[in-house]
C-alpha cells in the first residue's frame, strides 16, 4: 500500500526533469544574461569595463533595487503596485523637508508619510477587496498630485543641507555609495524574511493560491496588506536615499520608474501570477536593467528613441523567454 | 467496525442547525451526531444541503439558527482557521494545497518549525514530513513541489496535514473523485489508521460501493432536511437511494404525474450514435443510439456522467476516446460548431450560466445560435430574424411583451422556452436537453414536458437528463442508467419504471430480483476510475 513516486511513467520523469531544468532558468535566466552582457561589455567597449563605470552602475541600480524588493512581495502575493514611482518622488521631497529636523527627521517624515500609502492601498486591497491594479493606480495619480501641492505646484526643489543626511547619500565606504549598502541590506534582510520566515512562506502560498491558503487557514488579508505597507516603506526609503545622493527632493522624479521595477521583478524569474520567485533574481533584473542602459549609453551615438526601442525590444525578448519557460512548466 | 456506543458525547454534533440564502432555506432544523472513531456517510442529492452543512460544521458559513457541540460544548467558529484548530479539518474534492510549494512546505505552513532565531527549521521540517507521511506508507521526496505528484498522492498530502493538525475529526468531500482505483485503496486503508486513533470521518461520496465499504452509519439530506440517520448494515441501497431521491417504491405507479404522453418509436435507422465516449475521470465507455422520433432518458445520480455524457456529444468536452456519428458520419469531437452542424444542439443545464444572455432581447436571444446562416455577408436583416422568431414564439407559446423584451425579465420556463427556440431554429436532428425543467414553476413544467413529446413526434431525437425519477420515466420510452462513468444498465419497454430505475440506479442486482438485465458483473467493488493511464499526474 505503498505509492512510490517511481511508479509515474518514464514520460512523466523526463516531463518533470524538463520542467525542472525550465524553473532553473527562469530562476537564474536573468543572472546568465546579466554575465553575457558583462563580457560582452567588457570586450566591445574599452571605457565599460572600469571600476568608476561599475561603481556607477551600483549606485544607479540602488535605488531602483530598493523599490523592486517591495514590488518583489507584492508581485508574490499575485498583486501589484503601481504607485511606487510617485511614492518615490514624494519621499525625496518630504526627505528634504524634513532633513530641517536633522537625520532623524530626514528618514522619519517620508518613511511614515509613505508607510501611510502603503497602509491605506493595503487596506483597500486587503480589507477592501478592490483590485490593485486600481487601487494603486489611483495612488500613482494622487500621490504625484500631492508631491505637485507639497513644492508650489512642482516648481521647487528643496534642498538638503544637513551634512549626516547627503553623507548617507553621497558617502562611500570600501568605493561604494552608502545607497548600495543600503539596497543589499535589503536584498539580503528580504530574502531572510522570504525564504525563512513564516510570513514569507505565506506570501508565497498566498501567491500560490489564495483559496488554498485561505483553507488552511493563513492570515491572507493580512499579509496581503504588509506587502503594500512593505512596498510602501521601500519607495519611501528609496526616495530619501536618492534625494540625499543629490542633496535635493526633486519633485519630477521616479515617473515611470514602477515600470522599471514590475520589468525588472519579471525578469528575475518571479512569475506575474504570484507564489514563486526571489530576490536574488530581482537583484539580476534591477542590474539587467542598468547594464543595458549603460550598454546603450556607450555606443553614445544613439538618440534617446533609438535607446528606448533597443531597451523596449530585449525587454520584449526576456519577457517572451519567460512565457515560454512558464508554459513548458505548465504553469 | 461497529462504533463504540458509550455514552460519551459525540465529537462533532449540530443541534438544530438552520441556514438560510436569501430566502431560500438550504438547512432545515438539522440535527447531525459524529462519534468518536466512526465513519459517517453524508448523502443527498444536489441541493439536499450537505455542502452547506459542511460548511456550517467548518466555520466557512455561520448557522442562523441552532448550534455546533464538540465534545459536548458549544463551539462558534468564526472562521475555517477556528475550526481547523479546535480539530474538525477538512480534505475537499480539488486538492486545496499550493502547488508551487513543496510537500513538507504545504504540511507545515502556518506552523512551521523554527530555529531559536525564529527562522525556519528546515531540516526538522523535512524530517518531521518525512516521519508523517512514513507512518502512512507514501514515499515521496517531501522536499519536491507539490504539482509535481500525482494527484492520489497530493490528497494524501492533504490529509496528512489535515491530522497532523490533531484533528478529532476529518471531513472528506468527494476525496475519490479523482482518484485512481490504486490510490483508491490507499486511501482506504489511511482511513482505518485513522479511526483506530479515534478520529471520526464525514465521508461524502457519490460512489455506493465506496459507502458500503468505507462507512457505518449514514446521515441523509434532502432539500436541506434530515430524512434518515441509521445503520448501513440496516439500510439496502435501493432504500437509500429512494431516500435520497424522495420517491419511495409504493408509488412507482406509471402515469398521471407529468405531462408527458405517448412514446414515439420508429424502425428507421438511427439518427445518432455515440461509440465509447470516455474521458478520464468523469465517463468511461458509454454507448448511446437514438432513433429519430425517440426520447432517451439518461438516469443517474449526481457524478454519475449524465451532464458530461451531453457535453461529450455536444463537442463542448474534449474526449479520450469514443466516437459521435449523425446518419453514419462521423462529427469532430470537441468542437462545438462541428456538433451544430451535424445537427447536435444540447440545453445547458445551467440556464442562468451557460444558456441565456439576460441582458439582451427574447429576438436576440433567439436567433444567437443561428445568425450565421440568417446572415448575408456578415449583415443579417431584421425582417429574416423577426420570421424566425415570430414563428418560435407562437409554436412555443412563449409569453413575453413581444419579441424586444429583455429576456431577464421573463419567468424562468419562458426563458427556457427561449432557450429551446434558439436551437429549434437551428433545425437540428438530436435535441440534448440537460435538466429542461429544473427551477421553473409547475404550469410552464408541464408545457415544457408536452413540447418535448411534440418535438420527439416530429422526429427530432430526444436525450433528456432528469435528476427527478418520474420525468425520466415518463419523457423516455428507454433510459440508459449511468453509475460512476459508466453504463450501468438499459431499461426498455415495460422496465421503464420508477422501480427498476431506483434499483438501476443504487447499482443493486440483488434488489430488483425480477429484472434479468441487471447484471452480476456490475457489483463488485470494482471502481470505475482504472483507466489505463501510467502518467500519474494532475488531469
Amino acid at each position: 500500500m505503498t505509492i512510490l513516486e517511481s511508479e509515474a511513467g518514464p514520460a512523466t520523469a523526463r516531463q518533470i526533469g524538463r520542467e525542472r531544468i525550465a524553473a532553473i532558468v527562469q530562476s537564474y535566466g536573468a543572472a546568465i544574461v546579466l554575465v553575457i552582457l558583462l563580457v560582452f561589455g567588457s570586450i566591445a567597449f574599452p571605457t565599460f569595463l572600469s571600476v568608476s563605470n561599475f561603481t556607477n552602475i551600483a549606485t544607479q541600480s540602488s535605488f531602483l533595487m530598493i523599490i523592486a524588493v517591495g514590488m518583489t512581495f507584492v508581485i508574490l502575493t499575485g498583486g501589484i503596485d503601481l504607485s511606487v514611482g510617485s511614492v518615490y518622488a514624494l519621499g525625496g521631497v518630504l526627505a528634504a523637508y524634513g532633513s530641517a529636523w536633522g537625520l532623524f527627521g530626514a528618514f522619519a517624515l517620508p518613511l511614515v508619510v509613505c508607510g501611510l500609502i502603503g497602509v491605506l492601498q493595503g487596506a483597500l486591497v486587503a480589507y477592501g477587496k478592490m483590485a490593485p491594479f486600481i487601487v494603486t493606480l489611483a495612488g500613482l495619480l494622487g500621490v504625484r498630485g500631492l508631491v505637485l501641492a507639497v513644492t508650489d505646484g512642482g516648481s521647487a526643489t528643496p534642498l538638503i543641507a544637513d551634512r549626516a543626511v547627503v553623507f548617507l547619500g553621497q558617502g562611500d565606504v570600501l568605493g561604494l555609495r552608502l545607497p548600495v549598502f543600503f539596497a543589499l541590506a535589503a536584498v539580503v534582510i528580504g530574502s531572510i524574511l522570504l525564504s525563512r520566515s513564516r510570513g514569507g512562506q505565506a506570501v508565497l502560498a498566498v501567491g500560490g493560491s489564495e483559496s488554498a491558503a485561505t483553507l488552511m487557514g493563513l492570515p491572507v488579508a493580512r499579509v496581503t496588506f504588509t506587502v503594500y505597507v512593505i512596498s510602501g516603506l521601500c519607495a519611501g526609503l528609496a526616495g530619501t536615499l536618492n534625494a540625499a545622493y543629490s542633496s535635493s527632493g526633486v519633485p519630477t522624479v521616479g515617473v515611470g520608474l514602477e515600470l522599471s521595477a514590475i520589468s525588472a521583478v519579471v525578469i528575475g524569474g518571479t512569475l506575474l501570477s504570484g507564489g514563486r520567485g526571489n530576490l536574488i533574481g530581482t537583484l539580476a533584473g534591477v542590474l539587467l536593467l542598468t547594464v543595458i542602459q549603460n550598454l546603450i549609453n556607450q555606443v553614445g551615438s544613439l538618440t534617446s528613441s533609438v535607446q528606448a526601442v533597443v531597451s523596449g525590444t530585449f525587454l520584449a525578448i526576456v519577457v517572451i523567454i519567460q512565457t515560454v519557460l512558464s508554459r513548458t512548466q505548465r504553469l | 467496525m461497529e462504533s463504540p456506543l458509550t455514552d460519551d458525547p459525540p465529537v462533532l454534533e449540530a443541534r438544530g442547525v438552520t441556514k438560510r440564502f436569501a430566502g431560500v432555506t438550504a438547512l432545515d432544523n438539522v440535527n447531525f451526531e459524529l462519534r468518536a472513531g466512526e465513519s459517517l456517510a453524508l448523502m443527498g442529492e444536489n441541493g439536499a444541503g450537505k455542502s452547506t452543512l459542511i460548511k456550517v460544521l467548518t466555520g466557512v458559513y455561520q448557522p442562523d439558527e441552532g448550534e455546533i457541540r464538540l465534545g459536548g460544548a458549544v463551539v462558534t467558529f468564526a472562521r475555517p482557521l477556528d475550526a481547523q484548530k479546535a480539530g474538525v479539518s477538512t480534505i475537499y474534492q480539488e486538492v486545496n494545497l499550493v502547488p508551487l510549494m513543496s510537500v513538507a512546505q504545504n504540511i507545515y505552513i502556518g506552523r512551521e518549525p523554527r530555529t531559536r532565531l525564529g527562522l525556519i527549521d528546515f531540516k526538522r521540517m523535512y524530517a518531521d514530513a518525512r516521519a508523517l507521511l512514513d507512518t502512512y506508507g507514501i514515499d515521496v521526496d517531501v522536499r519536491r513541489p507539490l504539482r509535481s505528484l500525482a494527484l492520489g498522492v497530493q490528497q494524501m498530502v492533504a490529509l496528512a496535514r489535515a491530522v497532523s493538525i490533531n484533528a478529532k475529526v476529518v471531513i472528506m468531500d468527494e476525496p475519490t473523485s479523482s482518484l485512481e482505483a490504486r490510490e483508491v485503496e490507499t486511501l482506504f486503508s489511511v482511513i482505518g489508521l485513522l479511526r483506530q486513533q479515534g478520529i471520526a470521518i464525514v465521508y461524502v461520496s457519490h460512489r455506493m460501493d465506496e459507502i458500503y465499504r468505507v462507512c457505518d452509519r449514514a446521515t441523509v439530506l434532502r432539500d436541506g432536511k434530515v430524512v434518515h440517520v441509521g445503520a448501513l448494515d440496516a439500510l439496502p441501497r435501493m432504500e437509500l437511494v429512494s431516500l435520497m431521491l424522495g420517491r419511495t417504491i409504493e408509488s412507482s405507479d406509471r402515469g398521471g404525474v407529468t405531462a408527458f404522453g405517448s412514446d414515439n418509436t420508429s424502425d428507421a435507422p438511427p439518427v445518432l450514435v455515440a461509440e465509447d465516449l470516455s474521458r478520464r475521470h468523469q465517463i468511461d465507455g458509454i454507448d448511446i443510439t437514438i432513433k429519430p422520433g425517440e426520447v432517451v432518458g439518461l438516469g443517474g445520480l449526481l457524478g454519475s456522467g449524465r451532464s458530461e455524457t451531453l457535453k461529450a456529444m455536444a463537442g463542448v468536452m474534449q474526449l479520450d476516446r469514443g466516437s459521435v456519428q449523425i446518419d453514419g458520419k462521423t462529427v469532430r469531437s470537441g468542437s462545438v460548431p462541428a456538433a451544430i452542424r451535424a445537427g447536435i444542439v444540447m440545453l445547458p443545464e445551467d440556464r442562468k450560466a451557460e444558456g441565456i444572455v439576460p441582458g439582451l432581447s427574447v429576438r436576440d436571444n433567439i436567433v444567437l445560435a443561428a445568425l450565421p446562416r440568417l446572415s448575408k455577408a456578415g449583415f443579417s436583416s431584421r425582417r429574416n430574424q423577426d420570421a424566425v422568431v415570430d414563428v418560435f414564439m407562437k409554436r412555443l407559446h412563449i409569453k413575453a411583451s413581444g419579441p424586444d423584451q429583455i429576456v431577464s425579465e421573463l419567468s424562468g420556463g419562458n426563458q427556457q422556452k427561449v432557450m429551446i427556440a434558439r436551437w429549434l431554429a437551428m433545425s437540428p436532428k438530436v435535441l440534448l436537453l440537460d435538466e429542461p425543467t429544473r427551477g421553473i414553476d409547475v404550469g410552464a413544467k408541464a408545457e415544457v414536458q408536452a413540447l418535448i413529446d411534440e418535438l420527439a413526434g416530429e422526429g427530432l431525437a430526444i436525450v433528456l437528463v432528469s435528476s427527478e425519477v418520474e420525468e425520466v420515466v415518463e419523457g423516455s420510452g428507454r433510459v440508459i442508467v449511468l453509475r460512476d462513468g459508466e453504463v450501468e444498465t438499459v431499461l426498455t419497454g415495460a422496465q421503464v419504471d420508477e422501480e427498476h430505475l431506483l434499483a438501476a440506479l443504487a447499482g443493486d442486482a440483488g434488489e430488483a430480483a425480477e429484472d434479468p438485465r441487471t447484471h452480476d458483473a456490475q457489483t463488485d467493488a470494482d471502481a470505475p476510475t482504472s483507466v489505463t493511464d501510467s502518467r500519474g499526474e494532475r488531469a
